[in-house]
């Protein structure tokens, strides 16, 4: 038999493409998950990361805590999270996000780090508030390497959330764990599929953004570039 | 006027960078702080504008204490040439310039006009304002922090080094101009140096410094160059350098100066 093949008739059948259980709609899940993900993690992350990256201090035990999370494997803690709190979405969501975290972190206080730290000195010097130093300096200039946190974030966070269908019926996991059940081994495939094709869509859409990012970062390389 | 009083900084970890400074810059004067590298005079600017608080002593503007006036406000209130530029990379030239104005709530498109007005002032083409500091030369970029520092037409103005970066011709042109400046605009200056040639060209006064900030001596250009304190001062200033050492002759009727290279530098007039 030809797996290959028949995951790709999967995906080719009209019925797998409308209702609550369509690839459309659990795609749409699968995004919303992501997202919510991404906002709730960075909603701590990254003012910590600022923090840590404008005072330049912590970043030693943070990267130890976060190099730690990192190895925590999200399945196991998925497992402890759903024992506690019972199935349905918040189990994923912890989960989710205590995966995210790290790498959100990591992009915001390395980023924040990395700059010269005579540029905010001199923005402070010549009477810039604090937060002005954030705001207009700082959070500008690391904008490429945060994002670059965003983006790896992104990518695990978008191939683990097959991991919600564990505890909750959302999202493109569910054709992984109702094929893995079943034994339909072409619906875990063509499902396993979709997620690839997401993964890639927000991977290219997001090094777009670093790019952008970086140019509008360091607009004297754009020049420089462009043979005379 | 600014005032220190017996000020005195200690870095944590222990280094003394100013110990028991006291000093007058009387307004609208260019007071010229020339000593050799770590000689405690960058600090001495930032006390001045609170990006360094004094261990002890105090600093005075117009006889007020800058420790109780509130440091973002102090610092928007004097021009801050920085000594390496300290120029935005992500903002244009424009942008950087207009930024103090933006900071006190000048409106952007107001803040643009007279940002362009002083590129032109400070020898700028102003079509180099929609450029990024990282595409300027380095003369250019330290024009651009000046003309930052004088926009928001302060009373005073901190320069470190702010010509440091430039070839010796360059030099020469910019500093020519910042004295042209001074004389329409009058501004209170504590100019940074650590070249003597520059200190003695633009100071009215001229402070030498030691180690620690200790004034070796203090007086105008031709006060030091007549009479040095002591030999420090003597050799610092290049006193008993031989393009400094003049004496005449007489050429076809006329008095010559010539230095002791016996290089023939100029005409007397009586
Ligand atoms: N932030 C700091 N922490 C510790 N020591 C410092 C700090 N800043 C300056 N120092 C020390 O204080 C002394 C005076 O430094 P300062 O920068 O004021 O010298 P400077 O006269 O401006 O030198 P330069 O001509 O090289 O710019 C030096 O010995 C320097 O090492
Ligand atoms: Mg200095």
């Amino acid at each position: 038999m030809n797996l290959i093949a028949e995951a790709l008739a999967w995906l080719a059948e009209p019925a797998n493409w409308s209702g609550p259980g369509g690839i459309p709609a659990r795609t749409g899940q699968h995004l919303a998950i992501t997202a919510l993900t991404i906002l709730l993690a960075g909603l701590i992350a990254w003012p910590a990361g600022v923090l840590i990256g404008h005072t330049r201090r912590g970043a030693g035990i943070v990267g130890a805590l976060t190099g730690a999370a990192r190895a925590i494997p999200t399945l196991g803690l998925l497992t402890l999270f759903g024992l506690g709190l019972g199935i349905g979405l918040t189990a994923p969501l912890l989960a989710l996000i205590v995966l995210a975290i790290p790498s959100l972190l990591a992009g915001t206080y390395a980023g924040i780090q990395a700059i010269d730290p005579a540029i905010p000195a001199a923005a402070r010097a010549i009477g810039m508030s604090p937060a002005q130093v954030i705001l207009t300096v700082e959070v500008p200039l690391a904008m490429p390497v945060i994002i670059g946190g965003l983006r790896s974030a992104t990518l695990q966070v978008v191939a683990t959330a097959t991991l919600a269908a564990y505890t909750a019926d959302i999202g493109l996991g569910r054709y992984l764990f109702a094929g893995l059940k079943s034994r339909d081994y072409t619906e875990m495939l063509g499902g396993a599929l979709v997620v690839v094709a997401l993964t890639l869509v927000l991977e290219v859409a997001l090094a777009i953004c670093q790019s952008v990012a970086r140019r509008i970062v360091d607009p004297a390389s754009r020049t420089q570039r462009t043979p005379a | 006027m600014i005032e220190f009083e017996q000020v005195t900084k200690t870095y944590p970890g222990g280094s003394v960078a100013v110990e028991g400074f006291s000093l007058v810059v009387p307004s609208h004067r260019t007071v010229a702080l020339v000593g050799s590298s770590g000689s405690g005079k960058t600090t001495l600017l930032r006390m001045v504008n609170r990006m360094v608080e004094p261990t002890s002593g105090r600093v005075l503007i117009d006889d007020q204490d800058v420790q109780d006036r509130d440091p973002v406000e102090l610092r928007r209130s004097i021009g801050y040439v920085l000594q390496a530029g300290g120029l935005l990379p992500h903002r244009t030239v424009l942008d950087n310039v207009a930024t103090v104005l933006r900071l006190n709530h000048v409106t952007r498109q107001a803040a643009r006009a007279r940002a362009a007005e002083m590129l032109e002032r400070v020898g700028l083409d102003p079509a180099l304002g929609s450029r990024y500091p990282g595409q300027l030369s380095g003369g250019q970029q330290q024009r651009v922090g000046v003309a930052r520092a004088l926009v928001p037409d302060p009373n005073i103005l901190l320069m470190d080094e702010p010509f440091g970066a430039v070839d010796p011709i360059v030099r020469r042109e910019l500093q020519d101009e910042l004295a042209r400046l001074q004389t329409e605009l009058g501004k209170t200056i504590v100019f940074v140096t650590h070249d003597v040639d520059e200190a003695f060209r633009l100071g009215d006064e001229v402070v030498v410094l030691r180690e620690r900030a200790a004034i070796a001596q203090q007086g105008t250009p031709s006060d030091i160059l007549a009479a040095p304190a002591d030999e420090f001062v003597h050799d610092f200033v290049g006193a008993g350098r031989a393009e400094r050492v003049l004496h005449t002759q007489t050429i076809g009727g006329r008095l010559v100066a010539v230095d002791g290279t016996g290089l023939p530098v100029g005409v007397l007039e009586s």
